[in-house]
């Protein structure tokens, strides 16, 4: 049975600066200590939003107006580090549909397209262009482009890059790959039993 | 017949067929599981009632969560038993082995597959953890995944993957007396960047990776990820198989010349296609230290941290983000700075010859007063050969804390966590921002004799000054 496609993400977009945000930022690793992904989404940067005392840091995610935000933008390299897929189950449960990014880890991306979270690239420049009409009209309308591979935003149409397999897997709801996996057990079983190790 | 680096032939050699997107099915021949990672994936199996589809493939091993000065079920932390009983169970539910606290085979995932013999040239090895590219070091290809993957593979044993391109790295010439695996790695990731390994495997050659010893080609191979790479391997040799010679999950005796001759044939061919080739002197390699929030902002001990007013507007802003975070002095030497904790340990660094060469240094030091030293053998396999060599003893004996064996402080999922805003010079593998349990602890990642240094004189030092008498 074919899942939700995603030919666009359309929703309010929130600027989260810097390269390099890593796993651990996104959720930190005391949030793991659970047997299930729910009520992470509470945790989504948490280090980030809070001082150690509970009190909120200035941080765009503690921003009243992005309250409702479903895009997150951010820089290069998003979402290095540990292959915990709690960090995209942590931004799918605080509302986030899609990413974009400068670049983004091989290991983030693989896991946001498995949950059907469309992460595309974008140039620095266009990054910067997207951030500034974000910061001018807050509440302005962002649409994520997965067939015509552009982010729209105010009077900006820009270009951004999804690899081919991830974008066609997005388009015709074929993101979770099990079913398909499944399919092939005959070709599996031959496989396995011509491997010299068990 | 067309020549292939071993990147290739695995996965030539274990691909199912096309997914409909382009990308590969892969068999995954072994597959890793700890406590973290697998709970939801067990969950997903039983609300789609679907079997283990070959549980002899699948391992299980407890390290994130363990307490490592408590044995006595249930522990302290309610949430870390809980997990360590889901683990338990799962296990039991769907036939999968498990190197349970009771084995005395449990340890850090990545120290226990190799250890256990479980590890060969050859496989496909996948975990939910993304140093599983340390397996790399036996000329497997080796790779962290997300649960869903998790999922994946137990109930197919395959998983969608896009193939790699493959970079070799040669190390040329030989290492400066004093200068580790810790820093050959370390000193790659500067070089490249944290991203720059993106979409690539890494090969690790040359003369330096020829003359390592297996535990030193997997701390290179672990930090591989460090550098945006997902796997990273070593092709197998010599080395290699009498590493394996006797481990428990190794063919037996009477199938050891056929499994040498099945492992050697995956190395790269002679003349193979790469995708790009770095070549790098071993003799510009020196001492390495993380100053900033992650593993490729690193520089030499003799060097000085970087001043952001000097720099480029876009590094200036990462650089000024991590000086602040770092509570350090732009421009200034990074020896000398005061540390609060030591760690040794962690799947980088915390096998028997990680501790073997600290001890052997030791010497009579003392850890200096007010500094928290702690040393964490990466399995109990680890901890049992060192306390039978004693190192258990010498480590005590000059201050450090000799704890059971863990991940601990490397991400502080267990009760081993930074407080406040100390700085931690570190044998592990990420210096992020609270990565070691709080949200404002600072880290420095070294080699493990170069935190033994800092250990001793309470400030980052340089291991050649601090042991050379």
């Amino acid at each position: 049975m074919p899942l939700e496609k995603f030919p666009q993400v359309v929703g309010q977009a929130v600027y989260v600066p810097g390269d390099d945000i890593d796993t651990d930022r996104i959720i930190p690793a005391r949030f793991m200590k659970c047997v299930t992904f729910d009520g992470l989404g509470e945790y989504l940067f948490y280090d980030m939003k809070f001082q150690e005392d509970g009190a909120e840091k200035e941080h765009p995610l503690n921003d009243p107006r992005f309250t409702n935000a479903s895009i997150m933008l951010s820089g290069s390299n998003f979402g290095c580090g540990s292959s915990r897929e709690h960090a995209p189950q942590s931004l799918h449960r605080a509302g986030f549909r899609a990413v974009v990014a400068g670049n983004f880890a091989e290991i983030f991306f693989g896991n946001s397209i498995n949950l059907g979270i469309p992460c595309v690239s974008v140039s620095d420049d266009n990054r910067l262009k997207l951030a500034s009409v974000i910061k001018e009209f807050p509440e302005a309308q962002v649409i994520v482009d997965v067939v015509n591979l552009q982010v729209r935003a105010g009077d900006q149409i820009i270009e951004c890059e999804l690899r081919a397999g991830a974008r066609e897997s997005l388009l015709n709801g074929t993101w979770d790959p099990l079913d398909e996996l499944l399919e092939a057990n005959a070709s599996i079983e031959s496989i396995h039993n011509s491997l010299a190790y068990t | 017949m067309d020549k292939r680096n071993l990147f290739e032939k695995v996965w030539d050699a274990h691909t199912v067929g096309q997914l409909q997107n382009g990308q590969t099915q892969l068999f995954v021949g072994r597959h890793l599981i700890h406590e973290v990672t697998s709970p939801q994936a067990f969950g997903m199996l039983r609300e789609k009632s679907l079997p283990v589809r070959f549980p002899e493939r699948t391992f299980a091993t407890v390290d994130h969560i363990v307490p490592t000065n408590e044995t006595q079920e249930p522990y302290s932390d309610p949430l870390a038993d809980a997990m360590i009983k889901e683990l338990r169970k799962n296990c039991q539910d769907f036939g999968v082995t498990f190197f349970d606290t009771d084995t005395g085979k449990q340890g850090i995932v990545h120290v226990v597959g190799p250890e256990q013999g479980l590890t060969q040239p050859g496989m496909t090895i996948a975990c939910g953890d993304s140093h599983t590219s340390t397996h790399g070091a036996f000329g497997a290809i080796a790779f962290g995944i997300g649960t869903s993957q998790v999922r994946d593979l137990l109930a197919t044993q395959t998983m969608a993957l896009g193939k790699l391109k493959v970079r070799r790295i040669e190390v040329n010439g030989s290492l400066n007396p004093g200068i580790y695996a810790k820093d050959v790695i370390l000193h790659i990731i500067k070089l490249l960047g944290v991203n720059g390994g993106t979409g690539f495997a890494y090969e690790y050659a040359g003369d330096v990776f020829d003359s390592f010893s297996m535990e030193e080609r997997m701390t290179a191979c672990n930090m591989s990820i460090e550098g945006g790479a997902r796997a990273g391997y070593v092709n197998p040799d010599a080395k290699t198989f009498e590493y394996l010679k006797g481990r428990p999950y190794c063919p037996k005796e009477s199938e050891w010349h056929e499994s040498i001759a099945n492992w050697a044939s995956f190395a790269s061919d002679e003349g193979c296609h790469y995708d790009d080739i770095v070549k790098i002197d071993a003799s510009e390699i020196g001492p390495t230290v993380t100053w900033g929030i992650n593993p490729g902002q690193a520089i030499g001990i003799n060097e000085n941290i970087p001043d952001p007013a000097r720099l480029e507007s876009k590094e200036k802003a990462s650089v000024e983000e991590a000086i602040e975070y770092m509570k350090i002095t732009p421009g200034a030497p990074i020896k000398g700075t005061p540390i609060d904790v030591a760690f040794i340990g962690s799947c980088t660094n915390g096998r028997i010859s990680d501790l073997e060469e600290v001890a052997s240094q030791l010497n009579g030091h003392k850890v200096k007063e007010g500094i928290k030293a702690i040393v964490v053998p990466g399995s109990q396999v680890v901890s049992k050969l060192a306390e039978k060599k004693g190192l258990d003893k010498i480590f005590r004996d000059a201050g450090f804390e000799w704890r059971l064996a863990g991940c601990s402080m490397c991400l502080a999922m267990n009760p081993d966590k930074l407080i406040g805003d100390q700085l931690c010079a570190s044998s592990s593998n990420r210096n992020f921002k609270g990565r070691q349990g709080s949200p404002t602890g600072r880290t420095m990642l070294m080699s493990p004799i170069m935190v033994a240094a800092a250990a001793i004189t309470g400030v980052i030092s340089d291991s050649r000054e601090v042991f050379s008498s």
